[in-house]
């Protein structure tokens, strides 16, 4: 079908692009967000809408099926997914993006003989073969298919500049030939650069990593878009491109890290892979019945909610746990830190769905100078947040990263799994001091335990 | 479109891309994230021109896959998207009807 004359075509796709650059900003906002996802959608509805009137299409059915097809297997899976499970999604879909743009420019190679348009398809092919491997990777790694611990071994760096050398030279190799065998050669060199680049990244640090794929797939998008000679394709995937390198150097800072630190750290010998030392300094352990006590004769208690809690999926038992001690008349709010969770502002989420209100999700500003009013502040499955050496120790990793004052509060309670450091790898001075107790275990079992005793109370 | 042309709306998409994201708060990352993860997914676009300009079955097979997984992208991160930022939304509803609530039964 050709229904559409070229300025009618460049003009559709040219509102679509507005819409886009309007739906990231309507995300920047709260009272904004939902409706700037929706506004995404309605402008990617019009750009598919568009490019099926304008371009001279064969095989429509087919391509309606495929769509059909594609439709009928992520929607349903995006409506279902647990929302602790959101993360790794979010990586899927990623990764299948990357890899559509590098098939796109696989298929488009013998079309083109333009020196330029070929170093955008070998681009095209190298970024998104790259988030394709490295998206799948952290799939695994958050899903729990594999270990979450960094994968390293003898000889890494060696084997990564190898395959980087040789995907450089592939790389002008198809720009001068425009061999396809090569072209295929080296998506499997991307494959591999990507495995191989996600693989030494610890856990904890796998978030920075999804929002460093999505800036890459945003700028193979964008190659793809020269290649097809494609507006639209050019400013959505550069869009995507720019947002998601500030988003991920902004989570990289909420985090006191640097996103150099995370993908080269493993390499230079495991910064990311924490210290398992466990020191011998002794430490008040406590019952949950202690706990219960402490908390259920409180008037103001602040929850920290970490990491391990969103590990444990503990985030029902701690709202439950919360409307208990409300429900004795007790002042509860949760201390959100930027980083809370598996993802930034993922803790919000988690506790959204859980049921606790809104107004009590308390961001890291604002809730701050409330610790020295609380009498006790609970820390579940959190532990870097809450260390004082970010303020205190200038030599320390987390030096200069913003965190939670619950030193400040009469009382700190820490559930936790072991003595053993947070994935920063430093000992949490806290711990030690005379008000601080800890009550060891899996966050969501304490937080039963806890949540028994307090009821019995 | 010519090279000089393309290198302009980049740049300036690059600029845009910048300046919309540069004063989110964290609570908003996670859906931001995912957001900008449905919009790359119109790569469908490209993946539609190339299915449509198919002659040899091969070639048909590869670029509908690219199709589906464009599809994928696109459909599954509006909709994760959406249902992130429902549960933000979610939470003001019932806490505004409580409180009218209990202004009736004054």
């Amino acid at each position: 079908m050709s229904l559409l004359d070229p300025v009618w075509t460049s003009l559709l796709y040219l509102a679509a692009a507005v819409f886009f650059i309007l739906a990231l900003r309507g995300l920047s906002s709260p009272r904004t967000a939902r409706r700037g996802n929706l506004i995404g959608a309605f402008g990617a509805l019009l750009a598919v809408v568009t490019v099926f009137l304008s371009a001279r299409l064969e095989n429509i059915p087919w391509i309606i099926g495929a769509i059909a097809v594609g439709t009928a297997v992520a929607a349903p899976v995006a409506r279902r997914v647990k929302m602790t499970q959101m993360p790794q999604l979010v990586a899927l879909f990623n990764g299948v993006g990357g890899g559509a743009a590098a098939l796109v420019a696989l298929l488009e190679l013998s079309h083109n003989a333009d020196p330029w348009v070929r170093l955008a398809i070998v681009f095209t092919l190298l970024v998104g073969a790259v988030s394709f491997a490295g998206s799948g990777v952290t799939f695994a790694k958050l899903q729990e298919l594999m270990t979450t611990r960094p994968v390293v071994f003898p000889g890494l760096p060696v084997v990564m500049a190898v395959v980087l050398l040789a995907a450089v030279g592939t790389a002008v190799a198809v720009v001068l030939t425009g061999s396809l065998p090569l072209a295929v050669l080296l998506m499997v060199l991307g494959l591999a650069a990507g495995a191989l680049l996600v693989l030494p990244v610890g856990g904890a640090d796998v978030p920075i990593v999804i929002s460093l794929l999505n800036a890459f797939t945003g700028l193979a998008v964008a190659a793809s878009g020269v290649v097809l000679g494609n507006v639209l394709l050019v400013v959505a995937g550069t869009l995507v491109g720019a947002s998601g390198t500030i988003l991920t150097r902004a989570m990289a800072a909420a985090m006191g890290r640097s996103v150099a630190g995370i993908l080269f750290g493993a390499f230079k010998g495991g910064s990311t892979a924490g210290s398992t030392a466990v020191s011998e300094r002794p430490v008040r352990s406590s019952s949950a019945e202690d706990v219960a006590v402490l908390l259920g004769y409180a008037q103001r208690v602040i929850i920290v909610p970490g990491y391990g809690l969103a590990v444990a999926q503990g985030q029902h038992t701690a709202a439950e746990l919360a409307q208990a001690l409300e429900d004795r008349g007790i002042d509860v709010d949760f201390a959100i830190h930027p980083v809370a969770g598996r993802m930034p502002g993922h803790m919000n989420v988690l506790l959204a769905e859980a049921n606790v209100p809104y107004e009590s999700l308390k961001e890291m500003g604002e809730i701050n100078s409330e610790f020295r009013t609380a009498d006790v502040a609970l820390v579940v499955g959190a532990n870097d947040v809450v260390n004082p050496a970010a303020k205190t120790s200038s030599g320390s990793p987390i030096y200069g990263m913003p965190i939670l004052e619950v030193s400040d509060a009469r009382q700190v309670i820490f559930l936790k799994r072991s003595m053993r450091p947070g994935f920063a790898g430093i000992e949490n001075e806290l711990l030690y001091e005379p008000q601080t107790s800890l009550l060891f275990g899996d966050a969501k079992d304490s937080l039963a335990k806890v949540l028994g005793a307090v009821k019995a109370l | 479109m010519d090279g000089m042309s393309l290198l302009t709306v980049t740049v300036l998409a690059v600029f845009v891309g910048f300046e919309v994201v540069s004063k989110v708060s964290s609570t908003l990352h996670t859906p931001l994230m995912s957001g900008a993860n449905a919009i790359h997914g119109i790569i469908l676009v490209g993946a539609i021109i190339v299915a449509g300009q198919a002659a040899d079955p091969w070639i048909l097979a590869v670029a509908l896959l690219a199709v589906v997984l464009a599809t994928a992208n696109l459909v599954g991160g509006f909709v994760v998207t959406d249902r992130m930022l429902h549960m933000f939304h979610a939470r003001k509803e019932p806490v505004r009807t409580g409180a009218a609530a209990g202004e009736d039964g004054k």
